[in-house]
């Protein structure tokens, strides 16, 4: 909001106000819940004091499907497939999440060639998430051509994907036992030769946008969130771990063959938009280090273990949780004893991350929501389920 | 701490919980009229230091509904799995949002799918749904309008 320079009695101007702009009145304004940096349908209603945000105020449920109450009339092995449709640049391990609960319900042990298929595809599934991420990010803050470098190697891994699940968004490949098909013949051919490319590219990555001056003049010191408040808003992924917390499930609660990898958990102390910018970009890195290192070595043998057609899980409550592109995703089971889940939660790590946006973007200019948000990464079917 | 000392100390915190065995991880029992200042101890008692509540859900059990807490803490790296039971008719707990800023979100949403009513809550409004909705759709008795999901 602009406001003329006041013309004191001696004839002099006052010098700029500093944002001191009482008696003007608070201004409200939309973003959304159609807007390019929201990716998606989110809604923000957002409450200025001139250019500086004085609140953020979410309204959700734009693509509310209830998958929790669908999932409850949906058998063990069907109730995996409506779970790409939350996060679904995460696909692969929303479903992997699930899988290990029914499993762990079930008390099988999946053969080891299921098990590093699941983590090569989780990963890659990462590196394709964080690819997305980095041109958007970019193109949030107005470099439009990192969009298309980023997309040039996604393509890539969709084109892997689509070779051996089948489909490029919402595989649904892991299934209670393991997964659904062996790998495609190409597969270790083609992987190899995205690794090669990648590689090069990562440096590409950081001489356009993380060296750039003016994407750092955007970032540094923007949307600052403390130790504490990352804890306590519950926030996970390269979100929190941006803010210097160690969140990261494969390090922490390690499933399937992550406890033999070797691989960093990144984490920056910064607390700020270019924290959290650094954390995706090097676990670039490290997803395509566990990826390189599995490549060679997957186990010959069952691809799934033999599970009964029809799946019961025992009466009680499960909880496995996975680290996603964004966070820790958690499945919380309920069973009755039956064929379907008596009661599922779908913790989801977008739905926690954007708690914290309005504590985050205080006090910045509304310029800087869109870096914010940004650096949340936020998938909106994740948040609204 | 691991689960069994965890119990004991738990036992000397608060005497008239009730523990649930078979479990990942330990599960304690407690009055709902309790639960604000024995969430304030598993916040502060030093041991405890209970810091990250990754999951706060509630179940329709038909009878009764529960509310059901997962805490961890990023400190000591152990896990409490909290239930609390409340009255189908009218269920009301105390919030729980200025402990863990998480809940603030997450109890809208169990309001807004349960109708569990949080008190003190400092803006228990619908979150997914829309203001002039009808009814809690994820207990069990909801009837769908559409009649997409069967159970």
């Amino acid at each position: 909001m602009y406001r003329e320079t006041q013309i004191i009695s001696d004839g002099t101007k006052s010098p700029p106000s500093g944002g001191d702009l009482e008696g003007v009145g608070d201004l409200v304004i939309n973003v959304g819940p159609q807007h390019p940096s929201t990716h998606g349908v989110l809604h923000l209603v957002i409450t200025l004091s001139g250019e500086t945000i004085k609140n953020v105020e979410p309204h959700l449920g734009y693509i509310h499907r209830s998958i929790e109450k669908m999932c409850e009339s949906l058998s063990y092995r069907q109730f995996i497939y409506v779970t790409s449709r939350m996060d679904y640049l995460s696909s692969h391990i929303n479903n992997h999440g699930c899988a290990l609960c029914v499993e762990k319900g079930l008390q099988i042990e999946i053969p080891p060639r299921a098990k590093v298929i699941r983590v090569l595809m989780d990963e890659l599934t990462r590196l394709a998430s964080h690819q997305l991420w980095w041109g958007a990010m970019a193109m949030d803050v107005g470099a439009l051509t990192p969009f298309f470098h980023a997309f040039r190697e996604r393509e890539m891994i969709n084109d892997i994907m689509e070779e051996t699940c089948g489909a490029r968004l919402t595989m649904n490949y892991m299934v209670p036992g393991g997964v659904m098909f062996d790998l495609h013949p190409n597969f270790q051919k083609r992987v190899k030769e995205f690794i090669e490319l990648f590689k090069s590219k990562i440096d590409e990555y950081d001489e356009l946008v993380t060296d750039n001056i003016i994407f750092q003049n955007r970032m540094k010191g923007v949307g600052y969130l403390s130790k504490e408040d990352a804890i306590s808003y519950g926030c996970t992924g390269p979100t929190a771990r941006g803010s210097g917390v160690s969140c990261d499930i494969r390090k922490l609660y390690p499933y399937e063959v992550y406890i033999e990898v070797q691989f960093d958990e990144i984490i920056e102390t910064g607390g700020d938009c270019f924290a959290r910018y650094l954390v995706r970009l090097k676990e670039l890195r490290q997803s395509l280090s566990i990826v390189e290192q599995l490549i060679d070595n997957i186990p010959e043998g069952d691809f799934q273990a033999k599970t009964k057609a029809v799946l019961k899980l025992p009466k009680g409550e499960f909880y496995s949780r996975v680290e996603t592109a964004r966070g820790e995703f958690g499945v919380y089971i309920v069973s009755e004893g039956g064929t379907t889940p008596y009661r599922i939660k779908f913790r989801s790590p977008g739905f926690s991350n954007l708690s914290a946006l309005n504590h985050m973007a205080k006090g910045y200019k509304i310029g800087d929501l869109v870096a914010i948000m940004g650096t949340l990464d936020l998938v909106i079917p994740d948040i609204d389920r | 701490m691991s689960n069994e000392e965890l119990k004991i100390k738990l036992i000397e915190l608060i005497p008239p919980a009730t523990f649930e065995e078979g479990n990942e991880w330990m599960t304690i029992n407690i009055e709902s009229s309790n639960w604000k200042t024995v969430a304030q101890q598993f916040r502060s008692t030093a041991g405890f230091e209970f810091d990250y509540l990754f999951c706060l859900t509630c179940v329709d059990w038909k009878t009764h509904l529960t509310m059901v807490y997962h805490l961890t803490s990023t400190i000591h790296r152990h896990t409490l799995v909290v239930k609390s039971k409340l009255d189908r008719n009218n269920p009301e707990i105390e919030t729980v949002s200025d402990i863990w800023r998480t809940a603030e979100f997450h109890e809208r949403e169990v309001y807004d799918l349960f109708g569990v009513k949080f008190s003190h809550h400092p803006d228990l409004r619908r979150l997914l749904l829309t203001d002039d909705f009808n009814g809690y759709p994820l207990r069990k008795d909801f009837e769908d309008p559409v009649n997409m999901i069967k159970l």
